[in-house]
């Protein structure tokens, strides 16, 4: 019970980083309808930023924790937003309206330049760093085990559900959501009614990539150690959690998330570590064969 | 005027990209990660950022050019140097061994690998148009069932290549079976998760698979019996035609069952393309719904596609694993997949000759850029490039992956797009890509 | 030949077909009318099998005798073995293929059953050839029929708009149906295509082939339909001869109905 408590904080806290990044891939798929297969490598970016960042402030001596993780935090989403706005600019726009695969190969190709580009400039070594925000709570103890609430996994909890719920409010409320759902709904339609769709896709994936770098930048805090290449795997399973929640919906995405990061640490806590990726993936072709669209996705009409 | 403002605009963006990747860079040290400032290398990325961007837009101005539209005319003419190129293509293939050059052999033996696989992947990809992105399970199934039958029960390569083939064929339809009425990418992502399913089985059953690190000693193959070994005995090659055996006779021997079974893959899918089966995967491809209307089977055609296009990825598979006589789940990562997959988008979907160009364009090139990096590197002894020499065979994926978005901005619908129909009235014509659906399955 | 009884259609709360009840009679050109919205389309897409219905049979009887529960048949199965083909309002060729593809294509089953699974005959043996001469006869037949034999060689996507319609129509007779269902298929012909559609269609019905059609375009239902069904927001309203259609008043209020009164008033 106490054990199983545990696991439950633990896969919520991994399932809120999936979820962050499986929103860009849903938005995205939704918008442009092409897996983004560099994202999850935008995600790794943003890690290394923030990396990075928390390095030079505490080289330039700032020593208040929450400044400096606040200051960090700003300046990982600012420049992967930047990373995501060259990518689609560079990668994919000149491809808008070509055939389907040619974008995807396009986006391959992206995330191995990512991948090598930070191998490259930063070495393959893996980075660990200390934990900055160690301790937490005991929620309670039960024949030995005692079931620990960390700091860090509220402040993750709490940064999700704080940027959630911004971005809740910008694609509902505000005029550049509006625009973004009508791309989604008919890109076509869309420009011709006067919407600029090239600067809502960028923009699309400025959002994406922000969110992305958030979760990259309580990646590296949470398990304290990144490499070049924890965007691959993160990013297989972040698009699993948008295909499971239903590719194209944003709760979806985050529901999706939370499953993922659910199954995989119960799988990993009661059966084996060495599966636990395949426990994610047989459950998406499980879910993906009994219910197409996932699980709040639109089921599509076949128009004949 | 614009063109520098421009340029100026795509370094400012390049100073933000890279100022903090390059210029700092988080290094691990005696007393844990520590920040080392790199200006120098900023700048000259910077720097070359600015002067390419300067560069293309004065080159071809202001506006882009709209992406080249690939017309028939074009198709016709290609189609037509076609004809000779591949019995060019076919007799250099054939010629190849007499060089006598290891290297172009071994060479060789790897892009004919990387155009089987292609050709296998088209029938699935550029036939039938359901995008593959775990076209390397096939592979990986076709190497390990050669590699455990061969170890474990002692059978000969010949014995277990249709075996390694069918049971990739085999796992390809029970894969296809529940997730080919998925549309899309919906399909794509069911794929590669199933390559990353193998894969991670691969590397953990250790009882059967000997996990990471993989299986030794898999027999060679012979030629009717005989082997090439080099003790020159009654049984063997060099015994039984009385020459002296040498290294090279068993790569040159490697060499030509590759180029057989490719040759084998290619000629199966240009039959199939004339007969029925083949037809209606294009026009599954072409649409699904018409199909259903006109009493076409869709899932059992989809899954002759996939279980086709998966016996081929086994028989490859079990090559890779004669040929290695080592293999382990590294070599069947996603990146071969991405790989295949690229070659066929690239070749242009549906073209035999096209996937087969840019196989050799593709690997060839990866392996040019391989030598021609490291020469670099042993040339650059100097002082000042003491940090990048080193690193420089790194860049050979960066460059490839640059490559792969090049290559698919300038030419997007491939080498070689368009199709020439497998049966006519009078005489074939052939037809432009922009009428040729991609397939949405 | 076809009887349609009690077939209901629903979509979420929207009662697409309400209880439908019609015969399609052997040897006759059966023409659906209505308003747009009116589950003309729906009632097709049950009978092709394309939907589902939430209720009610749809029963083919070949001539030979046989029964087919069309209602309860796997699409594929609709048009392979109970022999309905049809095409489609929004024309869906092969459109990469050429026309002479379209057509082999369209005799896939045919073709395919003489290939040995589809594999032996990639090595040449079994009785492909033979029946490939006769697909490819069949195919001539069908290309002298529409007039499209100078063009069998290009894509179908290249074709003017009035030759796709004739080449759809070509496609599924290759199929050999026994029903062949048609959705607006003289939607966007000029006077002229839409007359040689006429004399298609009644020498397709001529051969044997029952049609079941949807059309807007009265000019078309009139001139050669022996029979026609009307419905209205998924009810059956008139069913009859052209004739008494043109002067049931229930067809005259709900579909002829507003023009008409313009015209009274004036």
């Amino acid at each position: 019970m106490a054990y199983a408590l545990q696991q439950l904080i633990n896969g919520v806290t991994l399932g809120m980083i999936y979820g962050l990044i499986a929103v860009g891939y849903t938005m995205v798929y939704g918008i442009v309808g092409m897996i983004n297969f560099a994202h999850g490598d935008v995600f790794m970016v943003g890690s290394f930023l923030s990396l990075i960042a928390l390095l030079a402030l505490s080289a330039l001596g700032i020593t208040s924790v929450p400044l400096a993780l606040a200051l960090t935090l700003v300046f990982a989403a600012a420049i992967a937003a930047l990373y995501g706005w060259t990518v689609e600019r560079v990668a994919y726009r000149p491809l808008r309206g070509s055939f389907r695969l040619a974008p995807l190969i396009s986006a391959i190709g992206m995330s191995i330049v990512l991948q090598n580009f930070v191998q490259v400039s930063q070495g393959a070594r893996v980075k660990p760093i200390e934990a900055i925000i160690p301790g937490g709570i005991h929620l309670m103890d039960q024949g030995g085990f005692a079931v620990q609430l960390s700091w860090m996994q509220m402040a993750i909890m709490a940064i999700t559900l704080f940027i959630l719920a911004i971005f809740t409010w910008l694609v509902t409320k505000t005029p550049l959501g509006r625009t973004m759902r009508a791309c989604e709904q008919d890109l076509k339609m869309a420009s011709l009614l006067g919407i600029d769709t090239d600067r809502t896709i960028g923009l699309t994936f400025v959002i994406g990539a922000a969110l992305a770098a958030v979760a990259g930048f309580m990646f590296l805090l949470y398990y304290g150690v990144i490499d070049f290449y924890i965007g691959f795997i993160a990013g297989i399973k972040a698009f699993t959690a948008a295909v499971l929640g239903g590719i194209g919906s944003l709760p979806g995405a985050v529901l999706g998330g939370l499953l993922i990061g659910l199954i995989e640490v119960f799988w990993s806590a009661y059966f084996s570590v060495e599966y636990k990726d395949v426990a994610a993936f047989s459950i998406l072709i499980v879910v993906l064969v009994f219910m197409p669209t996932g699980i709040l996705g639109r089921a599509e009409v076949e128009k004949v | 005027m614009t063109a520098l403002r421009d340029a100026f605009v795509s370094a400012l963006v390049a100073l933000g990209l890279f100022g903090p990747l390059v210029g700092l860079v988080a290094a691990s040290g005696e007393h844990g990660l520590s920040l080392h400032v790199r200006p120098v290398a900023t700048a000259v990325v910077v720097g070359l950022v600015f002067l390419g961007r300067l560069l293309i837009v004065s080159w071809r101005g202001r506006n882009r050019r709209p992406i080249a539209k690939t017309n028939r005319a074009r198709t016709e003419r290609l189609s037509r140097t076609g004809q000779y190129i591949a019995p060019v293509l076919l007799i250099a293939a054939v010629a190849l061994p007499f060089t006598g050059s290891r290297y172009y052999i071994d060479l060789g033996t790897l892009v004919l690998t990387y155009i089987m696989l292609g050709w296998g992947l088209n029938i699935v990809v550029g036939l039938a148009g359901l995008l593959d992105l775990g076209y390397v399970a096939f592979y990986a199934v076709g190497a390990y069932s050669y590699a455990l039958l061969a170890t474990t029960f002692g059978l000969g390569f010949w014995t277990c290549l249709p075996l390694a083939g069918i049971l990739a064929a085999l796992w390809g339809v029970m894969l296809g079976f529940p997730v080919l009425r998925l549309r899309g990418d919906y399909l794509a992502i069911v794929t590669l998760a199933f390559g990353e399913i193998i894969r991670i089985v691969l590397i953990n059953w250790v009882s059967l698979t000997n996990g990471p690190n993989g299986i030794g000693g898999i027999p060679r193959p012979t030629l009717f019996g005989l082997a090439f070994s080099m003790d020159g005995g009654p049984g063997t090659f060099g015994g039984f035609f009385h020459i002296e055996p040498a290294v090279i006779q068993r790569i040159d021997f490697l060499y030509y069952v590759i180029l057989g079974l490719a040759l084998l893959t290619n000629w199966v899918s240009l039959r199939l393309r004339r007969l029925p089966l083949g037809r209606a995967w294009e026009a599954l491809r072409e649409d699904e719904v018409a199909c259903r209307s006109l009493g076409i089977n869709v899932r059992n055609t989809k899954l002759t596609a996939f279980g086709i296009g998966a016996l081929f990825g086994g028989f490859a598979g079990a090559f890779f694993a004669t040929r290695q006589a080592f293999i382990s789940p590294e070599s069947f990562t996603f990146i071969e997949s991405a790989t295949v997959l690229a070659i066929v988008v690239l070749g242009g979907l549906g073209s035999q000759l096209g996937v087969a160009l840019a196989a050799i364009v593709m690997v060839g090139g990866l392996e040019a850029l391989r030598d021609g990096l490291s020469f670099l590197g042993d040339q650059m002894n100097s002082p000042i490039f003491a940090g990048i020499a080193s690193e420089l065979p790194l860049y050979r994926m960066l460059i490839f992956g640059l490559a792969l978005v090049v290559m698919m901005v300038l030419r997007p619908r491939g080498l070689v797009s368009g199709r020439t129909p497998g049966v006519a009235l009078t005489k074939p014509k052939a037809i432009g890509p922009d009428l040729v659906a991609e397939g949405r399955g | 030949m076809l009887t349609v009884s009690g077939l209901t259609m629903r979509f979420g709360g929207l009662l697409a077909a309400d209880n439908l009840s019609f015969q399609a009679n052997k040897g006759d050109i059966t023409a659906v009318i209505g308003p747009n919205g009116a589950g003309k389309t729906t009632v097709f897409n049950c009978v092709t099998g394309f939907y589902r219905p939430t209720a009610g049979t749809i029963v083919l009887t070949h001539p030979d005798g046989s029964v087919f529960p069309l209602q309860r048949m796997q699409g594929h199965r609709i048009a392979a073995a109970a022999k309905v083909a049809r095409t489609f309002q929004n024309i869906r060729l092969f459109a990469g293929m050429t026309v002479l593809e379209n057509l082999l294509v369209a005799q896939h089953n045919t073709l395919m059953a003489a290939t040995g699974f589809g594999v032996l005959a990639v090595f040449g043996i079994g009785r492909y050839r033979k029946a490939e001469a006769a697909g490819m006869e069949k195919a001539r037949f069908w290309l002298d029929a529409t007039g499209l034999t100078a063009r069998a060689d290009d894509p179908a996507g290249a074709l003017p708009y009035g030759a796709q319609r004739r080449l759809e129509i070509a496609r599924a007779m290759c199929i050999d149906p026994v029903l062949l269902c048609l959705d607006e298929p003289a939607a966007g012909l000029n006077p002229r295509e839409s007359d040689e559609l006429n004399r298609l269609l009644l020498r397709i019905r001529d051969g044997g082939c029952s049609l079941l059609l949807i059309e807007h375009d009265m000019g078309v239902v009139m001139r050669i339909s022996d029979h026609i069904v009307v419905l209205d927001h998924g009810k059956k309203i008139g069913d009859g001869t052209p004739a008494a259609i043109r002067s049931d008043p229930a067809v005259i209020a709900a579909y002829l109905g507003e023009g008409d009164e313009d015209e009274d008033r004036a």
